[in-house]
């Protein structure tokens, strides 16, 4: 293996404070803190940074416009959710139909091993759903792959639709519970470990730490010779052709992947909510997926995260107030007799705010946040601002 | 079988109406440097594409080493567009990919230069040598290749070096001046381990002293990689110079083939693309 330089330890040791101090976070804020929003966003930050870099991996690096994704998510989440509903809630939750999957890894293997079980229980179930995500996307990317740019956008936000119909579609009712939504699933308290009366917190950062496993992957995946190929087929796909890479196999190979973390994710995103509801994961869900890489840039995966962190945190909680008519005070202010509190701040202005903002981001930083260059990189040349030396800002060649 | 390294027998290749190659056939002996000229549209580069699998030929046969890479008959529509000759001589269908057809061994570089622009110099050729490796993807992300990426890496640099790129390894591809985006696609090109090389205007756009070092350097990489080249180009300076068989296209149609001075004195060829004999040392 090689040495990390200095750049990567420093990132990696970034990531090391972070995490503790996630479990130090989760120790300190009680739930009915008002900073528990901090740890709200944190879990969902990590798990939208891991569905941003899987969607980065597809549209950035293997530069296949694929609109899909947020019904490649559901898949997930709905796989994730079937299979860890323990059978003694199945009736209450599959109220209008006779379900047909009696199987729950988290029961299964938390009747065997106890708590501990629980937790494997719960990840056989997120990479069933990756699995079955990966299985999906194959099926569809036979027919979908052949197509480029544009036209490949529209045919896979229409699977991505389609998905959604069939697994909201009455006859799919025994399996996937229809349009109702399915809960009382295993979720995140089973990742909370007590000892001797005290309960550890560890949900955010057992979130956080399967969610940065998948992007990990995937980094290692993009650094691969695959992942070069995958550069190849973005840059120019006649001379990557020309190199000898098959390139149905490395698109397919690319699609199966990204659908695989999307599926994971997407159960993540099931054991964070509690409940999977079909009709949320709309196309509009793969827009704000899109919205992440553009912002955090294309073809940088921790660009991605921080895209992702940003995104959830300006749009659950910095700017809440937005809606609920209270931001930074100046719901006090009255200007041409409108006040800004009772008149402006009403729901839905976040979300203008909100597209005036990405507006600016993506005017200014045209290429997004991080460009394609990653983490390390920056870490250089802010080190090379501190410790001036003739080779001082010669590092963007 | 004789040691053709490439052999096209009868190749028409016809969009809609358009006969683009007419029946054309020709042979590319081991370790030879042929050229094909022709004036513009003249269906050279369709050529190459049939070769490479990019087109599929409308009728005739492409073969490398006595192996079938390419055959075809008109079907379908073209059963009654079809305007060419040899109807009915083929009767098989073969069809590869051009990636398959790079593994077998034929590489090739392009008319308007086609690197990966956003990717380094190494990374350029790097990704050449993907095609012969024998990972997986799973042995790939966790790294059990890692002796396989190392071989890869280390033969891409030797490459670079032999190349005299090697300076340059971690340029982006689209910074260097056009002269050496034309090297570094032609060491691309070597990077798959081809046994024929396929080049598309290799001095295009090159000033005489630009062309004459990319002379010497078709010449040394055919000696020192064990080569057999096909060349297009329109700088008959060059063709003359190191090809030591020529074949000549119009409109489609192979008009003439033979060695440099045949095809310098040759009627048709003077009338159809050289011009006035004087104009033809340019």
């Amino acid at each position: 293996m090689k040495k990390l330089s200095s750049a990567n330890l420093i990132t990696v040791l970034l990531l090391i404070v972070f995490f503790i101090s996630l479990i130090v976070l989760e120790q300190l804020i009680a739930p009915t803190d008002r900073m528990n929003m901090l740890l709200v966003s944190l879990r969902q930050g990590s798990i939208f940074a891991l569905l941003a870099v899987s969607m980065n991996l597809l549209n950035g690096f293997t530069g296949l416009f694929s609109l899909g994704h947020a019904g490649f998510m559901l898949i997930g989440a709905v796989t994730y959710a079937i299979f860890s509903i323990p059978l003694a809630y199945r009736d209450m939750v599959y109220l209008y139909y006779d379900y047909v999957i009696k199987v729950s890894f988290p029961e299964i293997f938390g009747n065997l091993l106890g708590g501990p079980g629980m937790m494997i229980g719960v990840l056989i179930s997120i990479i069933l759903a990756g699995l079955v995500t990966a299985l999906i996307a194959f099926l569809v990317g036979l027919p979908v792959l052949r197509m480029r740019s544009d036209y490949l956008a529209i045919a896979t936000l229409g699977f991505g639709e389609i998905i959604r119909a069939i697994i909201m579609w009455q006859g799919m009712g025994r399996i996937t519970n229809g349009a109702n939504p399915l809960r009382m699933f295993t979720r995140t308290d089973s990742f909370n470990i007590t000892i001797g009366g005290y309960t550890f917190g560890l949900i955010t950062f057992t979130l956080a730490l399967l969610s940065a496993v998948g992007i990990f992957i995937i980094l290692l995946l993009v650094t691969s010779s695959y992942g070069r190929a995958f550069k190849a087929i973005r840059e120019d796909e006649i001379a990557a052709e020309a190199m000898g890479i098959n390139l149905f196999k490395h698109k397919q190979l690319s699609f199966c992947i990204s659908s695989f973390f999307a599926g994971t994710g997407g159960a993540l995103i099931a054991i964070f909510m509690g409940t999977v509801a079909p009709i949320q994961f709309r196309a509009a869900m793969t827009y704000e997926f899109l919205l992440i890489v553009v912002l955090g840039g294309i073809g940088s995966i921790t660009g991605s995260i921080l895209g992702a962190m940003l995104f959830v945190f300006a749009s659950m909680w910095w700017l809440r107030g937005l809606d609920s008519g209270a931001f930074l005070g100046l719901e006090r202010i009255t200007i041409f007799g409108v006040n800004l509190g009772e008149q402006v701040f009403v729901s839905g202005f976040r979300l203008v705010v909100f597209s005036v903002i990405i507006m600016c981001v993506v005017l200014f930083f045209r290429r997004g946040l991080m460009g394609d260059k990653e983490l390390p990189y920056y870490v250089d040349k802010i080190r090379s601002k501190f410790k001036p030396t003739p080779k001082a800002g010669g590092v963007d060649a | 079988m004789p040691d053709n390294v490439l052999r096209l027998e009868d190749l028409t290749m016809q969009f809609g109406g358009v006969v683009a190659a007419n029946n054309v056939s020709l042979e590319v002996n081991k370790g030879e440097i042929v050229a094909l000229i022709g004036p513009n549209g003249a269906g050279k580069t369709t050529a190459f594409n049939c070769i490479t699998g990019v087109y599929e030929p409308t009728n005739g046969r492409v073969s490398l080493n006595g192996e079938v890479i390419a055959e075809n008959y008109p079907q379908g529509k073209m059963k009654e567009l079809y305007k060419g000759e040899n109807k009915g001589k083929y009767t098989k269908t073969v069809k590869l990919t051009p990636d398959k057809i790079t593994y077998r061994g034929i590489a090739r570089t392009f008319q308007n230069v086609r690197l990966f622009k956003a990717l380094t110099v190494f990374e350029n050729v790097l990704i050449a040598k993907h095609m012969r490796a024998k990972q997986n993807v799973f042995s790939a992300i966790f790294r059990l290749n890692h002796r396989e990426e190392k071989r890869m890496r280390e033969e891409a640099m030797a490459l670079l070096v032999e190349q005299n790129l090697e300076h340059l390894k971690d340029h982006i591809a689209s910074s260097l001046p056009y002269g050496l985006q034309r090297r570094l696609e032609v060491a691309r090109a070597l990077a798959t381990g081809p046994s024929l090389l396929l080049l598309d205007e290799p001095a295009a756009g090159m000033n005489p002293q630009e062309t004459q070092e990319m002379a010497e350097f078709i010449h040394q990489i055919r000696d020192r990689y064990n080569l057999t080249i096909l060349l297009i180009e329109h700088h008959m300076g060059l063709v003359m110079q190191i090809s030591e068989r020529i074949y000549v296209l119009d409109f489609g149609k192979m008009i003439a083939d033979g060695t440099p001075d045949e095809i310098r004195a040759n009627q048709r060829v003077i009338d159809a693309y050289l011009g006035v004999a004087d104009d033809a040392e340019d």
